[in-house]
């Protein structure tokens, strides 16, 4: 059950971060969203992401901040075994299930779906 | 009585006894839920209007509210000479694409919200002047295509500040002509573009409502008035927050509003609906104007009304580009009587 | 003519005294209610994702590492049903950064822009749009990964 309560807590803390990002400064959601990302790139480059990935398992994978992890992860594990071309071609190695299940659903979404708004 | 038609360089006079002979206004659901419902000449139950886009979903209601607004004027409407229109969305499309359909000789306008009482003013000016011997004159907005044109889309998930304001989706129009025992337009004061530097497309309230301050202390000084020589002044859609900086500004300047003053915005809906500050866009104060406010005048409620549209002149390059909101209002004084 | 210039009252006022005076009007934004608005419906989704992971992993033969994707598959498959069924936007309007920064916020960000631009076709308006919001988060996940990771290699090797 702990895994939970720690998921549920490290999720909720990024979210405040971001919350407080929107509300405290002028930055649009977007310049959030591009701020946490970046943030996790950053995290993960001084190899500070995945223990916190060890520690609250989704809390962790879940927030957008992951997402940056990945294509972080993603490029320097390319990049050890290929040299520095590995950068560019290994950038969506990981990051692959995110982006084609949000395009191939969000298309299928606009298929199915009319705005309500 | 002075009758030049001229009294400065912002306001006018009308020297005929210019009238509007009727309106109409066409309405979405949460406005038809709102208290002045009973008034509404057409309600929607849904936003689309049975029609496949939010866009011609507006251009529907507008041109449900131009017939309206025809048929009760009694008029055909190969009488009509004129079409002013304008709404918020770009290249005015839903009052171009109203007058494809309505067949009329048409001069499209852009004003934002202020679009209402731009087109009543100039409506009034040219049947004044024997141009035209009858003028339908409406606007139009709709929550939906606003959002999307100048926020995002309408299923995105983005968190609105308490000072935002909703956009009406409703359209309202009238034909504006000479005699008869209709509503009568006696004034008009035409706004200059006003900006204080509010950046933030969320709080249109507070950057309108300079606007409308320099509209009314031009209007009561050029006619040598006060805000107790009306019996309602209303402002198009300041909402709460607009509303308290005008009456704060308006004391600045000698004038008290309270006892006259109130905004459409704060009209259309009733407290329990969620919307923020209050209602914003061209329908704001086109559907309170021509259906409320001409209902109130006809039965001798009000004797003498100032309407003040106000309108938020920004796009969505402008604020990505950093530049403040430019605004600007429009005030026309409809009285009632023969 | 002399006589067309009225002299009158003007409203004025500075950019500066505006800006002060409207601030006073304006209602606060409940920061501490928004962040716990925030962290509740953020950790909840946390939760969930920590949820649907222990499936894959009792279920599906999945390890925790190799689990993430298909929670993360999963959550956005959730959040494009509620965004369709015009859920998403009232909670987000609750929760604010509680569900716009977990990935469903992402998903939200690219199916609503594919559902609300279908009215103008396939080609240019859902495909043209999709990325509109969710574009930016891409290419600067893509680009600080780039610039991070070729830091580290021309530093570290």
């Amino acid at each position: 059950m702990s895994e939970y309560f720690i998921a549920f807590a490290v999720g909720g803390l990024i979210c405040v971060i971001g919350q407080l990002l929107m509300d405290l400064t002028k930055m649009t959601p977007a310049h959030v969203m591009t701020t946490l990302v970046v943030a996790g790139a950053v995290l993960d480059g001084f190899g500070l992401y995945d223990p916190l990935i060890d520690f609250a398992g989704a809390g962790a994978t879940v927030p957008i901040t992951s997402f940056g992890h990945s294509l972080y992860h993603g490029a320097w594990q390319e990049a050890e075994s290929h040299g520095l071309i590995g950068i560019i071609t290994g950038i969506f190695e990981l990051t692959s299930a995110g982006i084609s299940a949000a395009i191939v659903f969000g298309f299928l979404g606009a298929l199915v779906f009319k705005p309500k708004g | 009585m002075n009758l030049h038609a001229r009294v400065s360089r912002q306001t006018w006079q009308f020297t005929s006894d210019i009238r509007i002979l009727g309106s109409g206004v066409s309405v979405g659901p949460l406005e038809g839920k709102g208290p002045l419902a009973s008034e509404f000449d057409t309600i929607h139950s849904d936003n689309y209007a049975k029609q496949d886009s939010w866009e011609k979903a507006e251009q529907r209601m507008m041109k449900e509210a131009a017939q309206t607004a025809i048929e009760k004027s009694k008029l055909q409407s190969e009488q009509v000479d004129m079409w002013l229109a304008g709404d918020l969305l770009n290249q005015i499309i839903t009052a171009n694409y109203t007058g494809r359909e309505l067949d009329l000789p048409m001069l499209g306008l852009f004003g934002a919200c202020s679009t209402s009482m731009e087109g009543l003013a100039l409506a009034s000016a040219l049947v004044d002047a024997g141009f035209a011997d009858y003028v339908l004159t409406g606007c139009s907005s709709h929550n939906s295509t606003a959002e999307r044109q100048f926020r995002y889309p309408t299923e995105y998930g983005g968190q609105k500040p308490p000072y935002a304001q909703w956009t009406v989706t409703g359209a309202g129009a009238a034909i504006v002509g000479k005699g008869g025992d209709g509503p009568k337009v006696t004034h008009a004061t035409i706004g200059k573009v006003v900006d204080l530097g509010i950046k933030d497309p969320f709080d249109m309230g507070s950057a309108m409502a300079p606007a409308a301050a320099d509209t009314l202390t031009t209007h009561f000084s050029d006619l040598d008035r006060n805000p107790d020589d009306y019996d309602l002044i209303v402002t198009g859609d300041l909402g709460k927050v607009g509303y308290a900086i005008l009456k704060d500004l308006m004391k600045d300047m000698g004038y008290n509003m309270d006892p006259v003053y109130t905004d459409c915005g704060m009209m259309i809906y009733a407290p329990n609906q969620e919307v923020f500050s209050g209602g914003s866009g061209c329908g704001c104060s086109a559907v309170v104007t021509y259906s409320h406010i001409m209902n109130r005048i006809r039965h001798g409620a009000f004797k003498r009304v100032l309407v003040v549209a106000t309108g938020a002149l920004f796009s969505p390059t402008s604020f990505q580009q950093g530049e403040s909101i430019p605004c600007i209002a429009h005030g026309v004084v409809v009285e009632g009587g023969a | 003519m002399a006589g067309n210039i009225k002299s009158r009252k003007k409203f004025q006022m500075s950019k500066e005294q505006y800006q002060k005076r409207s601030a006073e009007f304006r209602p606060k934004k409940n920061i501490f209610m928004n962040s716990l608005k925030a962290f509740v419906v953020g950790g909840f989704i946390c939760a969930l994702g920590q949820a649907i992971s222990n499936f894959y992993i009792a279920f599906f033969n999945f390890t925790e590492k190799t689990a993430g994707n298909p929670t993360v598959a999963t959550l956005i498959f959730i959040s494009v049903i509620l965004t369709g069924l015009g859920v998403y936007d009232n909670i987000g309007q609750f929760a604010g950064a509680g569900s716009a920064v977990p990935v469903t916020g992402f998903a939200n960000s690219i199916a609503s822009s594919a559902i609300e631009h279908r009215s103008e076709g396939f080609v240019l308006g859902v495909g043209g749009n999709m990325f509109k919001l969710a574009g930016s988060v891409i290419v600067y996940g893509v680009v600080a990964a780039f610039v991070v990771a070729l830091i580290k290699k021309l530093i570290f090797s």
